[in-house]
């Protein structure tokens, strides 16, 4: 299968979408050859500029050029785009709803060898707090590039989370449709239904095979979007399958499992629930889809999880 | 400076002085300490120096200000109000639940007001951002930004220097409010931030020191710095903390207070027999 990392489709989205916004500025905190925002620094070198390693002003300069009309992505890792700037971003770009859009790569475990420093597993839950901000978490590079063209004519500050690991492209054919806030259901199983965002979509999907080959029959679910959140989509997975996994490449605190748990809480369902995602605690060095493997993000543990709760709910009923 | 341009300016900055009173009177709290040793700046710039249009705050090609010291949006809000953006009797509305005066300014909230500021230092990264676009599309507006002295410890202050001289961003003019004095006392003993001008100065602006309180050395120094190529300005001014009520002068207590009723009528009564003088 096709492997491209989300960032690369990040850089080859900014050139398409330079070309259709001329008012359209890039920012990079020296990382521009990794967040690969270099793409759209080599054709137009006019609209790109390097803010050094200073990403908290990276963020304040991004709101002054985004208050005079102008449409701006900065970028950097996500451990320095969400996590050393936040305050920036919130009262900078958050509360006067400017036309930011924050491309954050190498988010999440899969970082690999650079170890905790650098894995940021907190960076969903701490943008989806603030008022405002739409969170998107691509699933492959197709999906990474559809949802930074749909910033063409969309307004408001946006975090984009990317990875740096090469990833399975899912996201084929001439039906594929991007649209923010809006949840796609991959597969229509009905025995219990694995809400999953990132990287993970994939290995949701491997564990659909796996699933179905023992006799259960699940619905994968892409939530590209966290913020808003589709609620319908889930809402509905939980009456009809009355089981639900979320599944993340991000801590179980604060981010999609949290998300979809304050809504089932809210709306009074009580489906079984499981989470799959970085428990509390840090990462370590290591290679990437090691590292996935080790802390559970993988169809194989999926599988176990949706066993389970199966099993237990099966159980229950009983 | 013609006499009657400097009258009027001294004019029209006790009204706003009068206003940041009124305001934080009314509110029961603000900081009227900041706000009126910005007072006469912020004068000069809204009546005599920025193209600014009231009726259409969101001209494209105007002047843009970002008060980074944010807490003092007393001031702001009252030459704003002298201006001609809001009624002046909307100052009494200042702090309170449904105004449009939010005790630090927002930007989507109040014309006038071009960027949303209260956190410290941020203001100033986002002036930079301003004059960086107006560069890059070659926009005939300049940018000013006022930040307190004691707010320069902030960290992102000296990333946006360092950024705003690299790229040579001479349409845009700070100015630091030097009046010696932070919430906790005197910037000397609670985090020093001077020498200010040669901290400055190695980063790569061009620096003037000027006393805030003399609009002939303001106006000098803002011609200066409209002159200067390839290099930010910045204007430290030497200020008096409640410049202008009796009680508060060089008083650090009065940073983050309102006056009572007994202390309103007497700074009023300072800014009445002030105003006597001058008409």
């Amino acid at each position: 299968m096709e492997r491209i990392a989300t960032r690369d489709s990040y850089g080859e989205a900014l050139c398409e979408l330079g070309l259709k916004r001329p008012d359209m500025i890039v920012l990079d905190a020296d990382l521009a050859e990794a967040t690969k925002t270099v793409k759209f620094k080599n054709k137009f070198p006019e609209r790109f500029f390097n803010c050094g390693i200073q990403e908290a002003n990276m963020m304040g300069v991004a709101a002054g050029i985004a208050a005079t009309g102008r449409l701006v992505f900065a970028s950097s890792f996500a451990m320095f785009a969400a996590g050393r700037p936040y305050e920036v971003i919130r009262n900078c770009i958050g509360y006067p709803h400017l036309n930011v859009k924050i491309g954050a790569t190498h988010a999440g475990i899969s970082v690999g060898e650079d170890g905790a420093s650098h894995q940021c597993n907190e960076d969903i839950a701490i943008m989806r707090t603030i008022p405002g901000m739409t969170v998107i978490n691509p699933s492959d590079a197709v999906e990474a590039k559809a949802a930074v063209l749909a910033m063409e004519n969309h307004y408001g500050p946006v975090y984009f989370r990317f990875g740096r690991l090469a990833v399975p492209v899912i996201n084929k054919g001439p039906d594929y449709k991007f649209e923010i806030g809006k949840g796609i259901a991959l597969t229509e199983g009905d025995d219990v239904a694995i809400v999953a965002t990132g990287l993970m979509v994939a290995q949701a999907l491997e564990a659909y095979e796996m699933l179905r080959d023992k006799g259960v029959n699940a619905r994968i679910i892409n939530i590209h979007t966290i913020k808003p959140l589709d609620e319908e989509i889930i809402l509905r997975a939980a009456r009809e399958t009355n089981k639900i996994i979320t599944v993340e490449e991000h801590s179980t605190i604060g981010g999609l499992g949290s998300a979809v748990a304050e809504l089932l809480a809210e709306k009074e369902l009580a489906p079984a629930f499981a989470q799959v995602g970085i428990k509390d605690e840090f990462g370590v060095s290591g290679p990437a889809l090691e590292l996935l493997k080790k802390y559970g993000l993988c169809a194989e543990n999926i599988v176990n999880t949706a066993l389970q709760i199966c099993a237990e709910r099966t159980c229950v009923s009983l | 400076m013609d006499a009657q341009i400097k009258k009027q300016l001294q004019i029209t900055a006790t009204k706003v002085r009068m206003g940041i009173i009124e305001s934080t009177f009314n509110a029961k709290s603000g900081h009227p300490g900041g706000s009126l040793s910005i007072a006469d700046i912020l004068t000069y710039l809204y009546m005599n120096r920025m193209n600014v249009e009231p009726t259409n705050p969101a001209l494209e090609s105007r002047d843009r200000f970002v008060l980074s010291k944010g807490h003092t949006a007393p001031a702001l809000y009252s030459v704003l109000a002298q201006r001609g953006f809001f009624p002046v009797e909307e100052l009494k509305n200042l702090r309170k639940i449904g105004s449009r005066l939010q005790g630090h300014p927002d930007m989507l909230k109040v014309p006038g007001v071009d960027m949303s500021t209260g956190s410290l230092g941020l203001g100033f990264s986002a002036a930079c951002g301003m004059a960086l676009s107006g560069k890059i599309s070659n926009a005939p507006y300049r940018v000013y930004a006022v930040l307190g002295d004691g707010e320069i410890a902030e960290g992102i202050v000296w990333e946006a220097a360092m950024f705003a001289a690299h790229y040579q961003l001479d349409n845009l003019c700070a100015v630091i409010d030097n009046n010696g004095l932070q919430i906790d006392g005197n910037i000397r003993d609670v985090m020093s931030s001077y020498p200010i001008d040669e901290k400055f100065r190695a980063f790569g602006w061009n620096v003037i020191v000027i006393d805030a309180h003399d609009f002939e050395q303001i106006e000098d120094a803002f011609n200066e710095a409209e002159c200067k190529v390839g290099q930010p300005t910045m204007l430290i001014q030497k200020s008096i903390k409640g410049k202008g009520v009796s009680f508060m002068e060089n008083d650090v207590s009065w940073h983050g207070r309102a006056p009572n009723e007994a202390e309103y009528k007497i700074a009023m009564a300072d800014l009445e027999k002030i105003l006597e003088k001058l008409m």
